[in-house]
């Protein structure tokens, strides 16, 4: 199996994923998360922009998806806290997302994410996460260095 | 332009909200809305938990609700910063509620508390914290966001 078709396979078999229509590309272990524009994703009619509950919810799903390319899990990585900061407002248009993993540890991922549509360079909103893991091997030995020695 | 639903009416202001199925359950002055479990709203398939994706809109929104209530004229509110911690996952089938408060006004920031839960407030899956931009439209009329977005104001080469 390929993280390509992992990738897809987890896009593919998580609901709220379908639901809001994500996608994503790979390049090497790189994923960008895709948000095509849909009409049921907006929160603003008037302007009209995307809802920014959705813009956090899209940028924790590309982090974990991220997380499940970089550090395969016998579980789904859960989600302990996220921050999100609003830098401009969602226009209706397809907005992409791509995850920085700061930090792997035995148990807790620490990673950034950032969402845009037009530019890269102008970013409309960031995530800070921190999210749990369940290693493939849960008896890992001691001398074990947390999940960094599987990375592939 | 913000518009509050009477209780029990589904939430029909905003597209998102009506596909996640949101219902307003009470209020002014308590804000509660509540989401229905869906099969389509879950995150893990193995457990059948619904998406944190979920929780953080229902937080948004009813952070935001919070926010119109309080206010005496209706005006464009937007998220400025969201902070959820998330304490445990929502128990399957259940619907979840999320209950906000707006415990302080300015001219350009409201800031909110928020709680989602699923049988007991006291027990809740998750809590936000939040600020939100009061008159966010800013004089931006209707369908500015159709126009191509307008470059940063970095300052050109020489």
């Amino acid at each position: 199996m390929t993280a390509r078709n992992d990738l897809g396979a987890f896009l593919e078999r998580v609901p709220y994923a379908r639901f809001i229509g994500m996608k994503a590309t790979l390049h090497g272990d790189e994923m960008t998360g895709v948000l095509p524009f849909a009409e049921h994703l907006i929160g603003n009619p008037s302007l009209p922009a995307l809802h920014g509950g959705l813009i956090g919810a899209f940028m924790e799903l590309t982090a974990i998806a991220q997380l499940s390319i970089v550090e395969p899990q016998a579980k789904l990585p859960r989600t302990v806290d996220i921050s999100i900061d609003y830098l401009r407002s969602g226009r209706p248009v397809d907005t992409f997302a791509r995850a920085l993993i700061k930090r792997v540890g035995r148990r807790i991922a620490n990673v950034q994410v950032e969402a845009w549509q037009e530019a890269r360079g102008n970013p409309i909103a960031a995530l800070r996460g921190h999210f749990l893991l369940t290693p493939m091997e849960q008896d890992v030995t001691p001398s074990s260095p947390g999940g960094i020695g599987r990375r592939g | 332009m913000t518009k509050v639903e009477p209780p029990g009416v589904p939430v029909t202001t905003s597209p998102m909200a009506r596909a996640l199925g949101m219902v307003n359950v009470s209020g002014p002055p308590d804000i509660v809305v509540r989401i229905p479990y869906r099969d389509d709203l879950v995150g893990d398939p193995d457990t059948g938990v619904i998406a944190g994706g979920v929780v953080t809109t229902l937080l948004d929104h009813t952070s935001a609700r919070a926010v119109a209530a309080k206010l005496t004229e209706a005006t464009s509110i937007a998220t400025l910063d969201l902070r959820i911690d998330y304490m445990r996952p929502a128990k399957p089938g259940l619907d979840i509620c999320a209950t906000a408060y707006c415990y302080k006004v300015t001219r350009s920031v409201a800031f909110v508390r928020a709680l989602a839960y699923d049988v007991d407030p006291s027990d809740p899956v998750a809590s936000a914290q939040g600020a939100f931009m009061l008159d966010s439209n800013a004089g931006r009329g209707a369908g500015a966001n159709l126009q191509p977005a307008k470059r940063s104001r970095r300052k050109a080469l020489p």
